[in-house]
């Protein structure tokens, strides 16, 4: 693998992420339990889009085959994708939404932090425009986390609920392979290993606060991040997402 | 609250201070929520600012019906941030409502059971990505007009609220024929998308203007006290004269072909809707009535225990901190 | 309905501006969410302003035309939301 090709499986990682993530959070839109929960969770999944354009638009520019980020992100099939399977999971009800959104904020707010040192300028320009809004939707989720975990009886039921279903794919946010080691060689990415203290030392508080227990096994979900093994649910949100370009190829929108 | 203030309508207010209200209006005064004002004004207030923001709140979900099939990045971005506008909009309309006297999550049960009413262009479907573009365009633009002159309408927070809404609108108007414009100037199934829209959407959006004013019944109180500013058939005479040069610049087809210049008058002459297929929309037989109402019930009443719960932590957190004094 | 969350005014101060200025209403729980929500609602997040927000049931208001004795302000509970009022820039820079 040259470190091109690697660079260019990094990048799709991360705008895989914020695209599927985005659209499962703008499923929500006009349907969340109050107005303004409604406006937060829209702009969270704006933010979302607005980081893929970033990072799928500099993966194009990296593959050099002249794609566009809408190229990349409307004309791939399921095995081309490279985000965690965690962000691909269904909404649920609005626990599991908001709980899936707090562990991947967690991760991606320390990821971003990293990348901002990266050796790459265009990867430490683009961490540093996301890391601000991220950090917002990680204070936003964490809140709501502790607010319905700690809430009534049934918010806590759901929210322990959603954290059980969700555990298993927490692991595969520290899984490395030789993508992951070309970038940290490079400098331009960390080791996903080297998150995984400071990621446990922030959720264990905040799940604390949210009076929710951890899961005891370590057992995670894989291949969302290496393509290998997507979940099920993939192939039907791109059936929605990318359908006009598919039944409308090369028109202009 | 609400049955409350219905019942004391029926007590005839004073006649000198109706007198004196009706003055300040004529001297083009605001009314503000701590004034003394006729019951039927705060009734007929409640009623129209409430369907306003259950209008904009019901408008989120013929477009969010396309949010997930954006065909590009920007676009999905452009509509998720309009349909989220409209979110904010209703917010606004809500908080105005709430300084006459009645809450938030009454209007909603309101609406909810079907006792208060909202715009009847949202039970019309979106069926195709041009019906986005023509939303925007067609529906937003009526709205404008709508509600521009309702920024000097007699009541503070419901003029300050078109003030902020007016600002935000123009965005949507102009998204949304930018939207359909490259569709009606792209491919021929592109081209054929845009006139289906514009074929469907018009006379709905000729109805947003009300009945017609011989058939208008509240109308003349409504605009001595300045909470109606114009008459429905003013309004879409208005509406008509602007959007016929532009779907003439789209290069599409006037989806009526009653639509003819009148060189006497001035304006466009056109046909006027189906007013019966009107008041049974408004009766409830439109296309989406039923499923509208059913996705807004699913989401309050699926959105319970969340309010419950953060509610319920907020008063935890409270009660700890004063423990804590 | 039983569990309504209050309302909460709200007041933002600009990156230039000198004083806080009331922007509108909204609802929340408690006041940490009320400033996210505000956040959300009337900022869409610009960096570098300064929110402010209060229980709209905790705001004194005087009645606004003071004109005669015919217009005399009802302390009725009907009336206890002021919203949307214009709140002077003194006020905010108290």
């Amino acid at each position: 693998m040259t470190r091109d090709e690697a660079f260019l499986q990094f990048l799709l990682r991360m705008g895989d992420n914020t695209l599927v993530l985005g659209h499962r959070v703008s499923e929500w839109c006009g349907h969340s339990p109050v107005l303004e929960e409604d406006i937060a969770l829209a702009n969270t999944a704006l933010d979302l889009i607005g980081q893929t354009q970033f990072w799928l638009g500099l993966a194009g520019e990296v593959q050099g085959e002249g794609k566009s980020a809408d190229d990349i992100a409307f004309l791939r099939d399921v095995w081309d994708f490279r985000n965690l399977l965690l962000v691909e999971m269904p909404n649920g009800d609005f626990g599991q939404t908001l709980m899936r959104q707090f562990l991947f904020d967690a991760w991606h707010s320390i990821q971003l932090g990293r990348l901002m040192k990266s050796s790459d300028d265009r990867v430490a320009a683009i961490a540093e425009k996301a890391s601000k809004e991220v950090t917002y939707h990680l204070e936003r989720s964490a809140d709501t986390v502790v607010g319905l975990g700690d809430g009534t009886e049934e918010s806590h039921r759901r929210m322990q609920e959603a954290l059980d279903y969700l555990w298993p794919y927490v692991g595969e946010m520290f899984q490395a392979d030789d993508v992951d080691a070309e970038m940290a060689a490079a400098g331009i990415a960390p080791d996903p290993a080297s998150l995984r203290d400071e990621y446990d030392t922030l959720i264990g508080r905040i799940l604390a606060n949210a009076t929710l227990t951890i899961p005891d096994s370590s057992f995670g979900h894989k291949g969302g991040r290496t393509g290998k093994m997507h979940t099920e649910h993939l192939g039907h949100l791109l059936t929605q997402m990318q359908w006009l370009q598919r039944a409308y190829p090369g028109a202009n929108w | 609250m609400y049955a409350q203030m219905v019942k004391t309508e029926a007590a005839q207010d004073d006649p000198e201070k109706l007198a004196a209200f009706q003055a300040r209006i004529d001297a083009g005064e605001k009314i503000e929520p701590k004034d003394w004002m006729p019951a039927a004004y705060r009734k007929t207030l409640i009623r129209q600012i409430g369907q306003h923001a259950h209008s904009e709140i019901v408008g989120q979900l013929p477009e969010g019906n396309w949010i997930t099939r954006a065909p590009t990045l920007e676009r999905k971005a452009i509509l998720l941030a309009k349909v989220q506008d409209e979110a904010g909009h209703g917010l606004y309309l809500y908080c105005a409502a709430e300084t006459l006297g009645v809450s938030r999550d009454e209007l909603t049960e309101m609406l909810l059971d079907g006792r208060m009413k909202y715009s009847s262009i949202f039970n019309y479907p979106t069926l195709n990505w041009s019906d986005i573009g023509a939303v925007g365009w067609l529906v937003d633009g009526a709205a404008i007009i709508n509600q521009v002159p309702l920024q000097r309408t007699s009541f503070g927070p419901y003029s300050r609220a078109m003030i902020r809404v007016c600002k935000e609108e123009s965005f949507h108007a102009r998204q949304g024929f930018d939207a359909i414009r490259k569709m009606a100037e792209g491919t021929p199934e592109q081209k054929k998308m845009a006139q289906d829209s514009v074929n469907r959407l018009w006379f709905p959006a000729l109805m947003m203007f009300g009945p017609s004013d011989k058939d208008s019944v509240h109308s003349e109180q409504s605009m001595a006290w300045k909470i109606k500013m114009n008459t429905n058939d003013e309004l879409r005479q208005k509406f008509v004269d602007q959007t016929v040069p532009q779907i003439e610049f789209l290069g599409l087809d006037l989806p009526d072909p009653g639509t003819k210049w009148n060189e006497e008058r001035g304006h466009y002459d056109y046909t006027d809707p189906d007013w019966s297929e009107f008041f049974d929309v408004i009766k409830g037989n439109g296309p989406c009535n039923v499923d509208r109402l059913a996705a807004r019930n699913k989401a309050w009443d699926d959105g319970e225990w969340v309010r419950e719960g953060l509610m319920a932590h907020a008063k935890k957190k409270a009660a700890a901190k004063i423990a804590a004094e | 309905m039983k569990n309504e969350w209050p309302l909460w005014e709200v007041f933002i101060r600009g990156q230039h501006g000198m004083s806080h200025r009331h922007v509108g209403s909204l609802h929340a729980p408690d006041a940490e969410m009320a400033i996210k929500n505000a956040r959300d609602v009337y900022t869409r997040r610009n960096e570098g302003l300064s929110i402010w927000v209060v229980e709209a049931n905790h705001i004194a208001a005087s009645s606004p035309s003071d004109k005669g004795p015919l217009y005399e302000p009802s302390e009725s509970k009907v009336y206890r939301h002021p919203t949307f009022f214009d709140i002077p820039d003194e006020v905010g820079a108290m």
